[in-house]
């Protein structure tokens, strides 16, 4: 158990395995919970998991969002406005589990899963089918009692390491983590960049050579073109800000799930006809010799 | 005692993971937890080094004023009936308030790191103002976020920001106060956390600041114990402070922990009523105030006033600088263990206590610490009449005219 192998007990560890094996580049989709509703939400994450998304995020709102950028504190705050809370959560990944077997990670600040409680959060999250959990603002030192109880119930725990993050702490991170290692593109808060940060090649390289986790990267992750370069370094490209936007730009639920369909659909092409590992590996191993 | 370095009292608190008991800790994104841990060791090396303690004691002296005086109020004094009442004037430091002691304190530990860059948030603007003063005196780049309430209602205080060359951002999201400057703050330092260093203006945040930030600030309580061993060959029967963050009250009270004589009152916003939403009362419980609970605000774990979701509540004060949802991690501390007590007073209250003070002392004290001084007028006839007390007269009230103004 822990951070050796993709957790093959979860739908998260399979869906690696497959996509390992069929060499593609997984694509995580996060989106909001509840923004504008959670009906909303749930007829839009059905429809990005039918247009290819391998894995989706559920947002859980957090009044005060500090690591998320101006369209994730947007849509935190839709939803809010709204009465969504993790109770409502975790109800609707109940009500998509009956529809979709997509592998379903609920995505928190500490806080509200902390009033909760953790043993409540932990077994609520497994009876309604989720598969995996990250939580923003809890690193490793201090989440014990967080690991055990949700360990104990099968769900996996997903940790960050970011472009600050040096080897031996790395280690540590992968240590605790289990689904899948996310590797935070470049120090910032969450949503759309231009250009992916020219460090990123180099952190992922360390994240590999600590960890046979499965690597996905994400903060500003939108284009077409960024998923392509990863397909050479990553086993998942994290879309976040940009399917929000599309949530926050249309005028419906309807409109909202074609849009974000579309999207997933662009970007998780990208994944398969860019640059696979495989031919990654051979390029490098042709550039050493 | 000009000009030499004071020597922190020792306590064991915080433990090497930065709890007190159970709170405090590191709630961090990790893109800033190695970084944290750099400043950690920053902190650590410069508090045995001389040639940095020396520096710091030479600003506080030359540049902030220190020693700040502990005043007799015997007007005020004879105006209550006893106790007798010594005022340590932490209102008379340069910019104005304690803020300075850390800022100044944080600034040279920023040089020592070699960032160039400072980030700061304020509520009532007295920590915005410190900020750019001593990044101004060093040569720094200080860039201060402020809730677009509290510009409004301090503008003061962004003027003299600009003009010490701050670039002041203004924070329009959440409740457009000092949690949401925190935020935007963070927000920032997560993004330049390479170049930049976070000045945090109270015992706040994520493990060393409420520490590190408390050391700063323990210099007033060092300074206000001798004081008053000279003036009165005693300790204090009792100490009051305000609490926002709480790190002039921490200040105050850190160099009379193991004074057990000594007791301690701690006094929060009590704004316009005990219901959640009303007040920024986090500790006062036993005051009838509601809705606060231990939770993790803002990297530290801690007493919060929050929804039962869990989301963080909105807050009124009438004085911008107490007017946050969550408390010093080691005033949670001392609180579950009695050493000391916590409680609020309104903003009506507070208005009326900022008017006696300055008609009988000729003190026009900050809306925060006026708060301290109603509860003091409260208390006053159930002290000893000749025993001595010591108000922590936080910072001086220029600032709130224009909200002092329309209660004349
Ligand atoms: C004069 C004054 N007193 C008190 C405070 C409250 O902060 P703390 O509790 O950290 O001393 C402030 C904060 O802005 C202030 O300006």
């Amino acid at each position: 158990m822990g951070g050796l192998e993709p957790n093959a007990r979860t739908r998260i560890g399979r869906r690696f395995e497959e996509l390992r094996r069929s060499g593609d580049l997984g694509l995580v989709a996060y989106l909001t919970a509840g923004d504008p509703s959670l009906e909303a939400t749930r007829q839009i994450v059905l429809a990005a998991s039918e247009a290819g998304a391998d894995v989706v995020e559920l947002g859980v709102p957090f009044s005060d969002p500090l690591a998320d950028g101006p369209v994730i504190q947007r849509a935190s705050e839709r939803a809010l406005k709204g009465g969504t809370t993790l109770r409502g959560v975790l109800d609707l990944v109940r009500v998509i589990r009956e529809q979709s077997n997509v592998p379903l990670v609920l995505f928190s600040y500490f806080n509200p899963v902390l009033q909760f409680g953790l043993e409540t959060f932990a077994a609520c999250a497994q009876s309604a089918g989720a598969d995996g959990t990250l939580i923003t603002d809890l690193p490793p030192e201090d989440s014990s009692d967080y690991r055990m109880a949700l360990r104990s119930r099968g769900l996996d725990t997903i940790f960050l390491a970011a472009p600050t993050t040096g080897e031996v702490r790395m280690r540590q991170i992968a240590s605790v983590s289990s689904g899948f290692l996310y590797v935070i593109s470049r120090t910032g808060v969450t949503g759309e960049r231009d250009s992916l940060s020219d460090d990123l090649p180099a952190l992922l390289r360390r994240a590999r050579s600590t960890t046979t986790l499965p690597l996905a990267v994400g903060f500003g992750v939108s284009l077409p073109g960024h998923v392509s370069i990863l397909g050479g370094l990553a086993d998942a490209a994290v879309v976040g800000s940009a399917l929000v936007a599309e949530v926050e730009r249309a005028s419906s639920a309807d409109e909202a799930a074609s849009n974000v369909a579309a999207r997933v659909r662009l970007l998780k092409q990208a994944g398969i006809h860019g640059m696979s590992r495989r031919e990654a590996a051979a390029a490098e191993r042709g550039s050493e010799t | 005692m000009s000009g030499a370095p004071h020597s922190v009292p020792s306590t064991e608190w915080p433990d090497a993971q930065g709890r007190f008991g159970p709170y405090g800790g590191r709630y961090l994104p990790e893109t800033l937890v190695e970084p944290i841990e750099e400043l950690e060791r920053a902190y650590t090396a410069v508090q045995s080094d001389n040639t940095f303690l020396s520096a710091f004691a030479h600003l506080l002296h030359t540049f902030a004023g220190r020693p700040t005086p502990l005043d007799f109020a015997a007007r005020l004094t004879e105006h209550l009936g006893g106790p007798r009442i010594y005022l340590k004037r932490e209102d008379l430091l340069h910019t104005g308030a304690h803020k300075i002691n850390n800022c100044i304190g944080q600034g040279l530990l920023t040089l020592r790191m070699n960032k160039r860059r400072v980030i700061a948030e304020t509520g009532a603007g007295q920590h915005g103002v410190a900020t750019a003063a001593v990044c101004a005196r060093l040569g720094l780049e200080c860039c201060v976020y402020m809730g677009t309430e509290d510009m409004e209602r301090q503008r003061l205080n962004v003027g003299r920001m600009r003009m010490l060359g701050a670039t002041v951002t203004p924070v329009d999201s959440g409740s457009r106060t000092l949690k949401d400057a925190i935020n935007e703050a963070m927000r920032d330092w997560v993004t330049n956390v390479r170049t930049s260093h976070y000045l945090l203006g109270s015992v706040l945040g994520a493990h060393p600041y409420p520490r590190m930030v408390r050391d700063f600030q323990s210099i007033i309580g060092c300074e206000a114990r001798q004081q008053m061993l000279e003036a009165e060959g005693r300790l204090p029967n009792t100490l009051f402070a305000c609490v926002g963050g709480g790190s002039n009250s921490i200040g105050l009270f850190h160099a009379f922990l193991s004074d057990s004589s000594v007791r301690m009152v701690g006094v929060e916003a009590g704004g316009r009523g005990t219901h959640l939403g009303e007040h920024a009362a986090r500790l006062a419980a036993a005051a009838g105030y509601t809705g606060a609970r231990p939770g993790v605000l803002q990297g530290t774990y801690t007493w919060v006033l929050q929804t039962d979701a869990g989301q963080i509540a909105t807050t009124h004060s009438v004085s911008a600088g107490l007017d946050y949802p969550a408390v010093g991690p080691e005033h949670a501390w001392l609180a579950d263990r009695g050493r000391a007590e916590y409680t609020a007073v309104s903003d009506e209250a507070a208005i009326d206590a900022a008017r006696t003070l300055s008609r009988t002392e000729g003190i026009l004290c900050a809306l925060e610490t006026a708060h301290a001084v109603a509860e003091l007028i409260r208390r006053a006839p159930t002290l000893p009449r000749d025993s001595a007390v010591i108000l922590n007269v936080s910072g001086r009230g220029d600032k709130d005219m224009e909200t002092l103004a329309r209660h004349l």
